[in-house]
């Protein structure tokens, strides 16, 4: 666990006409659970399936239709209360919010009111200047997703597909605790990143698994809150950055034009980078909340709740501490490491491997490993556009190719030289070694003779730099890793060199 | 042989065990009885063809020697329990042309059972009514009149069209769902007994809802055995229903034993309301008499906030209603009338498919919730609730059953009350406190008034004691000796 | 506790009810009797009494995470009053 750095964020301030402005903002994250079914009846959730293929008749609201909870479910949000270091409720109630929508079946959305799951947490967000600042969570409750509504197939109609309906979500409501856009998008990064530790939400954002509604209001340095807008359908780090530069500016623009900021709900459009004011919504919402009578509370207990927390996988903040502490990884490249789940599982399994074999201590390695990965792993994935899961070279694969080069069986340069080749054709590091002779020659017979040939066949550079002028050797040495395909063991080379120059 | 539609379902299932007709014969002569009431307006759905292949089915099982417990039994349906393949309306223009594709719990034991269905009983729209003149398929009648007085009489509500073809003898016995006396009321009106049992104890899993916190099935049934033998049926545990109570289910026909020397039976002071006819009271008293007689102890508890139980449930019923009835909004079944937006088709299609007293609650309910009014209304409610519950619970300390009337007057004429709300709502205030607390509640028919039309008498139990509320019940039955019958002037 | 017609035209379209202009009078009238009627709850004294949410005694009960129910979409679009390739369709929404 890390010590919260600061809540208290120094404002980035926003110049206006008539001075400056500070940005409030507070996100509220739709995470969808991870669990093979919905979170009040038994029908499946996979992504992308024909419409109203994954419907049972309790999403579709059906008359006489009862919902029944998913234990699976309410462990997650109790992994992801405890994930986000927050207090756990032992007694919870589902309520209906009542509103009508095609895509909400039965007329109400079984939702946690008063009483959620999860209550006040912290995220430690990791900002770019490599400073952490703490975000508060107000709360954390479960309730049932909508279906998806299509505006766009017909003219006139809209269609209906239930698929999604019913799908268990965890509202996560942070504090209005963020300055910049920069701040927010950080937040959610931070937070996908220990969902997806967590395993309770895969953090797809582009499939919606991870949805944010964002709340945006501004005010002079000092001030009392100002009025907020919540912008909806933001699904993207990116967007969230746009969203809340454009609002912003909208809102200051509105206030110093004189013009009162009415709280509304208001839809991001990704094509233009805009928000704009949804009609859907205009309304003033009455969600007449009351405890779901098809649902008893929900009652936990102490007990219950350890046993979750025993199982609770290490987390970013904690894993990047040890990196830095046990691994003697610098803070950079610690926090690239444990930024995604699957980046930090190579590593440590990378790492591991490299000990293994090589029998080395791992603060001994610790770095070195880190920059294999960060540099030049990361750096061709990258390049590639290519997720780490998809790396032709395995963590294992890799600590074979670390290995050879710690023993001095291959040079540093041809490492990198291996490592191409084996990303390129996913062939492991002693075989490419083999295959192309590219052994260390450190046999000193051996390179004493190439050492006497180059020697021979040069006789002029040998006069220059037996003539004082040293520098000469970086010419000799070249010749010789030419006619060594780089194999030679530089050490022994320069000194060799050296030696029979200066004979 | 003797009219079938005169025996007791008990005596008709031991006649087709004895083999001495068979449920062809028996489903025939009900069928027919059904046919011939059609005045009463007691069903909404005639399911013959159906009943005709289930009591097939039931004579090869008993010539297989493979009877279940109610094996060749024609019943009535409440049409607020979903039927697959029947359509099913809960007595409204917006679920008019529904046809479920799945059967509900309560009805899919009865049919693992062997029952055999007639059809789908008429009741108030949504079981919102005492007096079974909300349906939208029209009122139904009940069988019973004054004698000299050709008026309809009103068969109570919700349950109506169930109590009415019970009593009229063209059901053995039918499902009813009692939400604030639904189920005891009506059989006080038509002269047959009626059991809501413990909240829990019958799974509400497909069956439309009204008020999800007090809905409860039951049965309906000429004696206080046909009830234990249905109730034994429709009661258990189901998984899919968060609120059905995970308890063995007792033998209730063996719970009647005829033995209550020693019960302690509580008379509630507080349900001597005021204007109450003196004939009620009268009988209420010859029953405590007639268990009194029968070895029980009667004593007075202590029920303080009775008078409060109907303005709580009024606030706590239509809050319910109003969210249980979004879902009929036109998208996904049932009516949908044009629009030009979709607000247009919402507010269009729930305008025009519900009628007046659905609409009436449905707008109480949604003003207790709104902003504002929550905690006056809702939150209020739910906390004199628990009050009453507590009442009970104190009483249930002193003795093991109680006993009131059921209702506060005999049938009433149809139209009598359909102007006033209030003085409807006045129908169910003995019905109702039992109905808050979840207990068990059951009406017996103790005899008539004076002017001759049936009344009833109220037994509650504690929580899941379902069998002294029907062993004291049965007492009571055998004391009363009800043997009036309704004057057939159906049948052309 | 009167209720006036324009609370009638409110809460009538929370509830999305479409509800006659002549029909609103006399609804306002009887609604405000039904809560005259439930007024009477304010001589009851509450203070300190918890809100009853259930009256069951039984544990929120809890279903494993299995996948068994779904892939009828056939029954589920039977009923609709207008389906097309998999779809509920409803009049247009504009967001
Ligand atoms: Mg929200
Ligand atoms: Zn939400």
């Amino acid at each position: 666990m890390v010590e919260a750095v600061s809540i208290v964020p120094t404002p980035a301030l926003l110049k206006g006409e008539t001075g400056d402005w500070e940005l409030v903002i507070g996100l509220e994250v739709h995470a969808q659970v991870t669990s093979n079914s919905k979170l009040f009846s038994g029908a499946a959730t996979d992504f992308g399936s024909e419409p109203n293929s994954q419907v049972s008749l309790v999403d579709a609201a059906f008359p006489g239709m009862l919902p029944v909870i998913n234990e699976f479910c309410v462990e997650q949000a109790v992994r992801t209360g405890l994930g986000i270091e927050a207090e756990i409720n032992l007694r919870s109630v589902f309520d209906r919010k009542n509103y009508f929508y095609p895509d909400l079946p039965a007329g109400y959305q079984i939702s946690q009111y008063k009483q959620p799951i999860v209550g006040e947490g912290m995220v430690h967000v990791d900002l770019p200047d490599g400073s952490v600042r703490s975000v508060g969570i107000e709360r954390l409750h479960l309730e049932q997703d909508a279906g998806k509504s299509l505006h766009d197939q017909h003219p006139k109609n809209t269609y209906v597909d239930l698929n999604r309906s019913g799908i268990a979500l965890m509202e996560i409501v942070s504090k209005p605790d963020m300055r910049s856009g920069e701040e927010a998008g950080a937040y959610v990064r931070k937070l996908r990143t220990i969902l997806r530790y967590l395993g309770t939400c895969d953090g797809n954002m582009e499939q919606g698994s991870l949805r944010c509604d964002v709340n945006v209001s501004v005010r002079k340095p000092g001030d009392k809150l100002g009025t907020r807008c919540e912008i909806k359908n933001v699904n993207s780090v990116r967007y969230l950055q746009q969203a809340v530069d454009y609002e912003s500016r909208r809102q200051i623009e509105e206030l110093e034009a004189g013009r009162p900021i009415k709280q509304e709900t208001r839809l991001y459009d990704a094509n233009t980078g805009t928000t704009r004011s949804m009609r859907s919504k205009e309304e003033a919402h009455d969600y007449r909340y009351f405890p779901d009578p098809d649902l008893q509370p929900l009652q936990l207990t102490a007990d219950y709740v350890a046993r979750i927390k025993a199982t609770l996988p290490e987390l970013p903040d904690a894993k990047r501490a040890r990196l830095e502490s046990e691994l003697r990884i610098a803070p950079y490249q610690a926090r690239v490491l444990v930024a995604e789940k699957e980046s930090a599982d190579y590593f440590e399994a990378f790492v591991a491997a490299v000990a293994k074999r090589t029998g080395k201590p791992l603060q001994d390695i610790g770095q070195d490993c880190a920059n294999v990965v960060v540099t030049e792993l990361f750096g061709i994935l990258n390049k590639e556009g290519k997720p780490i899961e998809a790396s032709p070279i395995s963590a294992d694969a890799l600590a074979s190719l670390q290995a050879l080069k710690m023993d001095g069986t291959i040079s540093g340069p041809t490492a990198k030289k291996v490592f191409e080749e084996m990303f390129a054709t996913g062939k492991d590091a002693a075989a490419i070694v083999e295959e192309k002779g590219l052994k260390q020659v450190s046999d000193t017979g051996a390179l004493e003779a190439l050492v006497d040939k180059v020697i021979a066949e040069n006789p002029k550079q040998v006069e220059q730099f037996r003539g004082g002028k040293e520098t000469v050797i970086t010419f000799f040495i070249g010749q010789i890793m030419k006619l060594s395909r780089g194999t030679a063991n530089p050490g022994l080379l320069n000194e060799l060199l050296k030696k029979k120059l200066q004979g | 042989m003797a009219d079938l539609c005169d025996l007791t379902l008990a005596e008709a299932r031991d006649g087709i065990r004895a083999k001495k007709f068979s449920s062809a014969e028996l489903t025939r002569a009900h069928v027919d009885a059904m046919i011939s009431a059609r005045p009463l307006n007691a069903f909404i759905s005639e399911t013959p063809v159906i009943a005709k292949a289930m009591a097939d089915e039931s004579d090869k099982r008993i010539a297989r020697g493979e009877a279940r417990a109610l094996e060749g039994l024609p019943l009535a349906i409440k049409d607020l329990f979903c039927t697959k393949g029947v359509r099913t309306t809960a007595a409204s223009h917006i679920l008019e042309p529904f046809v479920p594709t799945y059967e509900s719990t309560v009805t899919s034991k009865l049919w693992a059972d062997g029952a055999v269905m007639l059809g789908k009983a008429n009741l108030d729209e949504f079981a919102m009514g005492s007096s079974n003149e909300t349906s939208y398929f029209g009122p139904v009648e009940n069988p019973w009149r004054k004698p000299g007085d050709n008026r309809a009489r009103v068969p109570g509500g919700s349950s109506g069209g169930s109590a009415a073809a019970v009593a009229a003898r063209f059901a053995l016995g039918a499902t009813g769902t009692d939400t604030g006396g639904s189920i005891r009321q009506p059989a006080a009106f038509c002269g047959i007994a009626g059991i809501k049992p413990t909240y829990g104890r019958c799974s509400r899993w497909g069956i439309v809802a009204f008020a999800s916190s007090l809905d409860q099935a039951g049965p309906m049934a000429r004696t206080v055995k046909d009830c234990a033998i249905l109730l034994r049926s429709m009661s258990g545990f189901d998984p899919k229903d968060s609120t059905s109570v995970d308890m063995p289910v007792p033998d209730y026909e063996k719970a009647l034993t005829g033995n209550i020397k020693g019960l302690k039976v509580g008379i509630p002071e507080e349900y001597r309301v005021d204007g109450m006819p003196a004939e009620i009271d009268a009988m209420w008293r010859r029953g405590a008499d007639w268990l009194k007689a029968a070895g029980a102890i009667i004593k007075p508890v202590k029920l303080l906030l009775t008078t409060y139980a109907l303005p709580t449930y009024y606030i706590v019923a239509p809050a319910e209603c109003s969210s249980n009835l979004a879902r009929y909004d036109g998208v996904r079944f049932g009516l949908r009338t044009k629009g030009d937006d979709l607000t247009g088709m919402y507010e269009g299609t729930r305008g025009e498919g519900f009628g007046r007293e659905v609409r009436r609650r449905i707008l109480i309910g949604t003003y207790v919730l709104s902003a504002g009014y929550y905690d006056a209304y809702y939150l209020k409610a739910q906390r004199v609730r628990a009050l009453i519950a507590r009442d009970f619970a104190n009483a249930f300390n002193e003795v093991d059953v109680l006993l009131t009337p059921t209702a506060p007057s005999s049938a009433f004429a149809r139209g009598e009350k359909s102007a006033d709300p209030i003085a409807m709502y006045l129908n169910d205030v003995f019905t109702v406190p039992a109905s808050l607390a979840g207990l068990p509640g059951m009406s017996v028919p103790a005899g008539l008034s004076s002017d001759g039309l049936p009344l009833g008498l109220q037994l509650i139990g504690r929580a899941y004691d379902e069998e002294t509320v029907l062993r004291t019940a049965a007492v009571l039955e055998e004391a009363a000796q009800f043997e009036a019958r309704p004057p057939v002037w159906w049948k052309q | 506790m009167a209720l006036d017609k324009a609370t009638v035209t409110k809460i009538a379209h929370l509830a999305r009810l479409r509800v006659a202009d002549s029909e609103k009078d006399s609804l306002a009238g009887e609604l405000s009797n039904i809560l005259t009627f439930i007024a009477q709850l304010d001589q009851v004294d509450t203070t300190g009494v918890e809100p009853m949410t259930s009256v069951v005694a039984m544990p929120l009960p809890r279903r494993p995470d299995v996948v068994t129910d779904g892939h009828q979409q056939a029954d589920v679009l039977k009923n609709a009053p207008e389906s097309t390739a998999g779809f509920f369709v409803i009049p247009k929404v504009i967001e």
